[in-house]
């Protein structure tokens, strides 16, 4: 009973940092159909920005109140970066599909190699504050802090991110937008405000997942953001694209079946199994658990 | 004529290598209702969406289109609409997921005072049915929530594309009464296929045809000819109040989530 209530909880932990990265690539294809191959590069940009404020920005450090100026620091990189991607590349390319592949691919190749140019490429060690290499008992199981934070997190951001949907002006366009762009600028909107929001959001919470991750992992290094987004897209597609709830609900599916395949069966079966769900999700639902449909 | 409150010069529209207008020329009476007619596919919608800055990013504009002294190719799609250019469109394109009310709420514009009164005078039914997702009204009461949205605002111009299509005969005798109202105030450019409609609420008409202006007049006049309107739309005058349906213009604007904005 307690291996299950661990590998719940770890699954759930995993779940957690995928939603983060998640949330903001699905909203954002959702608005404004950009499928963002840089989003990893928001995630490495935020841990790397919160691993250097935590050393050297005055009133950051790695414990305490300072740890938390640190993560605000790392995501207040992250959701710059997205903005000047935004701003500067994606902008000039929006309705070009292939361009906008070939850009957001290149960028997060010269991010990566940037990354390494700048602090190396081998793993650095996270600075986290101590309680996060504890454990907490749940039930018997001994469950790491680290993972119930990014639990903690995660639904804090889903309420928040639900929130600001269904009770901003903002909100409303993205709501609106995700289902009629077109429309929306019909009615005398600047849908581009809305496209530079949504990167900012994205971006904050993949930095957010970035700050959080290397807590849970312990390390940085800059090919972080890469794996993790290949996850991401898996669940956003399972759960719609541009829904908050429906990556929600994706990112758990994917965590509980990575992390239980992977104890009860062998080693990576359970990443063979997520492609799995995947492929089942396409073919019987093929807009999502919670996607839209687009209009006839 | 008084000065046109927009005027359309050799307008051309090209999409994904079709010319589907080619050399547009007309002027919308600052009045009343001037009406855009044609058989199906000749470009009306086309026209409107040209117009409002609509045209698929694989469309090439081309020609003059001026409300007042503004250039209207030359600027964006919502500056357009803040400008007072109020667009409703073909299949009403209400958002399906949001309530009546946040249908509405989206169509506020900052420093102006949203005519909520005016709108919920003419159409209580969206009052009572604020709660409702749009996507559960009948084809009428999204016909009415697209009107009333762009109704919020005040508008220099309203282009309204087929507002009777697929409804039934005693909504479309309402939209029509709606629109005549409307008309008082604001000068609307109508696409609509109804004649009886077009009898209703027209004063001026422009006939389209393979992408050409092939007429221009008084509308009842043209409605009075018979032979010519049956050789300009292929149908008699005498064309019963049901709303008919048409399919949307060769290779324009697919209607999917994708958008064009």
């Amino acid at each position: 009973m307690n291996t299950v209530i661990l590998l719940a909880l770890t699954g759930l932990g995993l779940a957690a940092l995928y939603f983060l990265v998640a949330s903001g690539l699905s909203l954002v294809f959702g608005l404004a159909d950009v499928l963002n191959f840089a989003h990893g590069l928001f995630l490495g940009v935020g841990a790397y920005a919160t691993w250097w404020a935590a050393g050297n920005l005055p009133g950051a450090g790695s414990d305490g109140f300072g740890f938390v100026v640190a993560v605000a620091f790392g995501v207040l990189a992250g959701a710059l970066v997205a903005v000047l991607v935004e701003l500067v590349l994606i902008r000039p390319l929006y309705s070009r599909t292939i361009e906008q592949v070939l850009v957001t691919v290149g960028l997060s190749l010269a991010g990566v190699a940037l990354l390494q140019a700048t602090w190396g490429a081998d793993p650095r060690t996270f600075p986290r504050p101590g309680w996060t290499r504890n454990v907490t008992s749940v039930f018997g199981a001994n469950v790491p802090n680290a993972g119930l934070l990014l639990i903690v997190a995660a639904v804090l951001v889903l309420a928040g991110l639900l929130a600001f949907l269904q009770f901003t002006r903002y909100g409303l366009i993205i709501r609106a937008g995700v289902e009629n762009r077109e429309m929306v600028t019909a009615l005398g909107i600047d849908v581009r405000k809305a496209f530079t929001l949504v990167f900012a959001i994205g971006g904050a919470a993949a930095a957010l997942a970035g700050a959080l991750g290397g807590v849970y992992f312990g390390t940085v290094s800059p090919g972080q953001g890469g794996s993790l987004l290949i996850f991401a897209f898996i669940v956003v597609v399972i759960g719609g694209m541009g829904s908050v709830v429906g990556s929600a609900y994706a990112a758990v599916a994917v965590g509980l079946l990575q992390q239980f395949v992977n104890y009860y069966g062998t080693s990576g079966l359970g990443d063979v199994c997520v492609v799995g769900l995947l492929a089942v999700v396409l073919l019987l639902r093929p807009q999502g658990l919670a996607g839209k449909v687009a209009h006839a | 004529m008084t000065e046109p409150i927009l005027s359309v010069q050799n307008l051309s529209v090209r999409i994904a290598g079709l010319h589907i207008l080619q050399g547009v020329s007309f002027a919308v009476a600052p009045n009343g209702v001037t009406v855009l007619l044609g058989r199906n596919g000749v470009g009306k919608t086309t026209t409107l969406r040209a117009i409002v800055g609509l045209t698929p990013r694989n469309g090439e504009v081309r020609g003059t289109v001026r409300m007042g002294a503004q250039d209207l190719l030359a600027r964006p799609t919502h500056r357009l609409v803040r400008g007072g250019l109020g667009y409703v469109p073909e299949d009403r394109c209400v958002f399906a997921g949001l309530t009546v009310a946040e249908n509405l709420r989206l169509a506020e514009r900052r420093g102006t005072t949203p005519a909520y009164d005016k709108v919920f005078a003419l159409f209580p039914e969206l009052d009572r049915r604020g709660r409702q997702r749009a996507g559960s009204l009948s084809g009428g009461q999204q016909q009415m929530l697209a009107i009333g949205r762009v109704l919020l605002n005040d508008n220099r111009l309203l282009l309204v594309d087929e507002p009777t299509k697929g409804l039934a005969p005693k909504v479309v005798t309402e939209v029509a009464e709606v629109l005549e109202r409307v008309a008082e105030s604001v000068p609307v450019l109508l696409v609509e296929q109804n004649l009886a409609v077009v009898r209703r609420l027209a004063r001026d008409a422009v006939v389209l045809s393979a992408g050409q202006v092939a007429w221009t007049g008084d509308a009842q006049e043209l409605l009075l000819e018979t032979a010519l309107t049956k050789s300009l739309l292929g149908v008699g005058s005498e064309a019963p109040v049901s709303a008919r349906s048409e399919p949307g213009p060769p290779a324009g604007p697919a209607r999917t989530k994708g958008g064009t904005a």
